[in-house]
């Protein structure tokens, strides 16, 4: 198993990048105290990073994603998690197979 | 050091609970990064590093499209970087659920931040405080996971299948979508901020490309929440 010197630089490289931005968070947030309109823009992070990292792939990818998408939205009301991801992988294989045909 | 604290067992046993959806989902992209990383020239034991170092998904994906000899190791830090630069604001609205731990356990505990066990630990947070059982049982065990299944990727190779026949793909999308409404529930604006987010994170993708969707979308929902915010709410 071979180990290139330059590989491990650019591998080291990108993990203190990863990391730089994983621990800068926790300093800004200590720097400033948070009230009103800046709060609520706080408190809407978590959601909108999950909905960033997904809605390309449920919206731009084709009919099978979008619609496969609305119904694991729906089963997300009415499930817990497992249950949503069961339907979910479901509705992908089952809605991809129907629009490959 | 401490990072545990007493009831720790039931604490760890409902970190495993939740983080085991994301371990079955993150078995196919690892097999798949390790598989992609030999295929583009790198040997087992470099993905085994990388993927313990820089234990991210996404940017390692990205690097993966850049990889060639001699790498161009400006153009992976800045695709890292960008990818990456969700973390600060993750990192920032999870701080203060995080401040009972010890320096080093905050110090570890942020290093091992990935979307999934971020997200859990956030909706962990909304009912009840975040011990270091929970968050460590639940981070420790994701990255090994993907640690893992990556490097068994690199040693097995272009002998595996494609993971989307199966949708392996597609159940990140839904256990995102499952968080994305748990976290939602019951809170004031909500359809607003997911809707902002999804709607600049699909026109940026399209129009300027990955990976710039994730940062513009992830800024969009919080500009809403403060469009939207009126004053005298709490």
């Amino acid at each position: 198993m071979g180990l290139d010197r330059t590989t491990l630089l650019a591998i080291l490289l990108m993990a203190l990048v990863t990391y730089a931005t994983r621990i800068s968070g926790p300093f800004l947030a200590d720097r400033f105290r948070l009230e009103g309109r800046g709060k609520a823009a706080f408190d809407a992070i978590p959601a909108a990073v999950l909905t960033a990292l997904i809605a390309p792939a449920v919206l731009t990818t084709g009919p099978a994603e979008a619609i496969a998408g609305a119904i694991t939205i729906l089963a997300a009301f009415r499930l817990p998690l497992y249950g949503t991801v069961a339907v979910g992988v479901a509705a992908i294989v089952l809605l991809r197979a129907l629009f490959a045909a | 050091m401490t990072l545990v604290h007493a009831p720790t067992r039931s604490e760890f046993r409902d970190a495993l609970i939740d983080i085991a959806p994301a371990l079955l989902a993150g078995m196919p992209m690892g097999l798949l990064f390790g598989a992609l990383a030999v295929a583009q020239g790198m040997s087992p034991l470099e993905v085994l590093l990388m993927s313990s170092l820089v234990f991210a998904g996404g940017a390692q994906f990205a690097a993966l499209g850049l990889w060639q000899y001699p790498l161009p190791i400006a153009a992976l830090l800045v695709s890292t970087a960008l990818i990456n630069a969700r973390h600060i604001l993750m990192g920032a609205s999870l701080a203060p659920k995080l401040r009972r731990f010890t320096i080093l356990g905050r110090l570890i505990g942020f290093g091992l931040m990935a979307d999934e066990n971020w997200a859990l630990a956030e909706r962990r947070a909304a009912d009840r405080p975040l011990s270091a059982g929970y968050y460590f049982g639940m981070a420790v065990v994701f990255w090994a996971n993907w640690v893992l299944w990556s490097f068994l990727g690199a040693c097995l190779g272009p002998t595996l299948g494609d993971p989307d026949r199966f949708g392996a793909d597609f159940a990140f999308v839904a256990i995102f979508i499952g968080l994305i409404v748990a976290l939602s529930r019951g809170r004031r604006r909500s359809f607003g901020i997911v809707a902002a987010s999804a709607a600049t994170a699909a026109l940026v993708h399209s129009v300027i490309g990955s990976p710039w969707h994730v940062l513009s979308g992830a800024l969009a929902g919080p500009a809403a929440a403060a469009l939207l915010h009126r004053a005298g709410e709490k």
